[in-house]
């Protein structure tokens, strides 16, 4: 296979992606990391990171996000800026597609994480406008007003404390009656008297002209309608996998989670995934770099057996 | 922050940004704001590149609120693009370089 430009082609720099590249620039692998937008990935919008070993008071996830990328490149590891657009996988050489020219390399690890689930209630109107996904970019906007939160996994109710740094009111709204956030975000959530929980309900839309003056919610065991009066609504109800540029070409779950072996790899031999666009019951940054680890070093494995 | 992005105020909107005769991007950002000074790097290089055929600023919505609110912006960050003082694009969050550089032809 002499006629590849690189040995590993990582796709995403998030946590996985940073990781793998980390380990195979350590291995001296010919390897190029694409981006398509900035290294760091979700922990970018994450404002403080508590559960990453290593930061005993916690990080914020600009500066974990920059430590990485600072220590991926300072390594050797290429970081390019640029779109996928397809994959041409074989078991021989792997092509990625960008808009004006294809790469060629020997191994690949999809690393290409997530992007949170809309709810189709006017995100795309009100996106920037009233309605968020990141509580660190925009909360300080909504100093001393109400805001709505949905969601009651890790990433809700963790925010929704943020939250109460800036707004005099949060609501969080969640469809169940109980969380399903790490018991120690629950006790500080519960403890946090800016906090009022909205239980059996999920949000229906928004409404408001310049912005949001309020979120219809619906309490699905009375099926009763209600407006709350609010002036921000932040959403956090789960994630979809980045795989617009995957289509059929390697295996995925029924979500469209990509499927892997213990070795990261995929159903095409020389394709790994890492993080959070994996098939994987915990997504976190720790299991991330693990994952990366994992994959970098399987086929660096890989394409010494060719 | 390199000398080809204009850093401006609430003062100086009017004249550097409405009044141009090439088209401008605003970046709104706050130090803050850690996926706003991500960006920069990528806000960066575009200017290198366009910088003759667009004005690149940025405005500090901490110590400008004014200009955030007028344009109603609420998240940041936001990239909002001019053309004779009116608005003719607006980006909020993280973008593609690629995207970006779309949006920037689009404009020129």
């Amino acid at each position: 296979m002499a006629d590849t430009d690189y040995d590993l082609v990582i796709i995403g720099a998030g946590p996985a992606g940073l990781t793998a590249g980390i380990y195979a620039a350590r291995a001296r692998m010919k390897v190029l990391l694409l981006e398509k937008a900035v290294p760091g990935g979700q922990i970018l919008v994450t404002d403080w990171i508590e559960n990453y070993p290593g930061f005993p008071e916690g990080i914020s996830g600009y500066d974990l996000a920059e430590k990485m990328r600072i220590q991926a490149q300072d390594l050797g590891l290429e970081i390019e800026t640029v779109q996928v657009h397809a994959l041409n996988l074989s078991e021989g050489i792997k092509e990625i597609v960008l808009k004006d020219r294809s790469i060629r390399t020997k191994s690949l690890i999809i690393a290409s994480g997530a992007s949170p689930k809309k709810l189709g209630i006017g995100e795309d109107k009100y996106m920037g406008k009233g309605i968020s996904f990141c509580a660190t970019c925009d909360a300080p906007f909504f100093k001393n007003k109400t805001v709505v939160a949905i969601g009651g996994g890790d990433t809700a109710v963790q925010e929704a404390i943020f939250l109460t740094k800036f707004a005099k009111k949060v609501y969080l709204v969640h469809r169940r009656d109980e969380l399903r956030a790490t018991k120690i975000l629950q006790e500080r959530a519960f403890a946090n008297d800016k906090i009022e929980f909205v239980w059996d309900s999920v949000a229906t839309g928004v409404n408001g002209f310049f912005g949001i003056e309020g979120v219809h919610v619906k309490n699905i065991k009375t099926n009763k309608e209600t407006t709350i009066k609010a002036d921000g609504c932040f959403i956090w109800v789960g994630i979809l996998p980045n795989t617009e540029f995957i289509k059929d070409s390697v295996k995925t779950d029924e979500f469209g989670f990509i499927v892997a072996d213990a070795k990261m790899q995929t159903n095409v031999p020389g394709v790994y995934v890492a993080g959070d666009v994996r098939d994987t019951p915990l997504r976190q940054i720790s299991t991330a770099v693990g994952d990366g680890a994992i994959a970098a070093v399987c086929a660096e494995h890989y394409i010494e057996n060719l | 922050m390199a000398e080809n992005i204009i850093e401006i105020d609430d003062d100086s909107f009017e004249e550097i940004v409405l009044k141009s005769d090439k088209p401008v991007m605003v970046d709104f950002w706050a130090p803050w704001c850690g996926p706003c000074k991500a960006i920069g790097p990528t806000v960066e290089a575009l200017s290198q590149t366009y910088g003759d055929q667009m004005r690149f600023t940025k405005v500090n919505v901490d110590e400008n609120p004014l200009s955030p609110s007028k344009y109603g912006v609420q998240a940041i960050p936001t990239l909002i693009f001019f053309k004779n003082g009116e608005i003719a694009e607006q980006i909020t969050g993280m973008v593609a370089k690629e995207k970006l550089e779309e949006t920037i032809k689009g404009i020129l």
